[in-house]
């Protein structure tokens, strides 16, 4: 049995996303949401992965979902009309969830395709060597200027392009109407 | 994480991702959508994380940590298209949004 702390999370995340796909009114889809990445943060957090766990509360749950409910509460056409909720979408998407959901729930708990016997140990704050799991932020560093340079000036440069890109994009859109 | 597994955040990772497939599946706002969209990312990023942990090694973060910064640019840009979308149609309903299909 895994311990408390990842039983009470797991389900707080569980139960958040369900909100966010049940709840017909989309702000509270996207209260929802923000509950669901802080219980996937926490769970960062049990698996020593601190910093990713602050980058994802700082990111996502502040960033990404202000600006979602900015545009939610921008556009007024917020609510679903229940009159408009055709029911073969609904029995698509749950079969397709009991399907996939049953599938999940085979392959990680019962088939033994997933090595559960695990070694369990502290990971090391700092270590000598680059590519040890460690918990603290400087080897984060260490990596993304050595092994991953390339990789971080392209990130660096998608985000100058996205900038571009979203004004231009709100401009013509200005000129159009 | 004295008792979880790997296979205990996989099958997290793994019912987050299956809820966000079917509320794209069964969700008509095309917010709430791609809300869902980021929802499966960021399970997927979960098992990134639980593989880098219980491997020992550090590029799962790495990697976590670069899908991070590309799902932030991908929903500045995302939002934006919605807006115009909106600015042009007056509705974001992906059932009122079918001038390919017809």
């Amino acid at each position: 049995m895994p311990d408390g702390l990842f039983i009470f999370f797991a389900a707080l995340t569980i139960g958040a996303a369900a909100l966010l796909v049940l709840s017909r009114n989309a702000v509270t889809s996207a209260m929802g949401m923000i509950l669901a990445l802080v219980g996937v943060a926490a769970d960062f957090f049990l698996l020593d992965a601190y910093f990713l766990g602050v980058l994802q509360v700082l990111v996502y749950a502040g960033a990404v979902m202000v600006l979602f409910l900015f545009i939610i509460m921008l556009l007024s056409d917020t609510e679903e009309n229940p009159t408009t909720y055709p029911w073969r979408h609904a029995v698509t998407g749950l079969a397709v969830f009991f399907f996939l959901a049953a599938g999940v729930i085979w392959l990680f708990v019962w088939s033994g395709a997933v090595p559960s016997n695990q070694v369990h140990f502290a990971p090391p704050e700092v270590s000598s060597d680059p590519l040890v799991f460690t918990t603290a932020a400087k080897s984060f560093g260490r990596l993304l200027y050595t092994k991953y340079l390339l990789p971080l000036e392209i990130s660096g440069f998608l985000l100058l392009v996205a900038l571009v890109g979203v004004v231009s994009i709100s401009k013509d859109s200005k000129i159009q109407s | 994480m004295e008792h979880t597994t790997l296979s205990h955040h996989l099958l997290l990772a793994g019912m987050l991702f299956v809820i966000g497939l079917s509320g794209v599946l069964i969700r008509r706002n095309l917010l709430v959508v791609y809300m869902c969209l980021e929802l499966m990312l960021t399970a997927s990023t979960l098992a990134l994380v639980a593989f880098s942990r219980f491997n020992n090694t550090m590029d799962g973060a790495i990697f976590v940590f670069f899908i991070i910064t590309v799902a932030a640019a991908e929903v500045a840009v995302g939002l934006a298209l919605i807006v115009a979308l909106f600015r042009q149609r007056q509705t974001v309903s992906s059932d009122k949004l079918t001038t390919l299909c017809d």
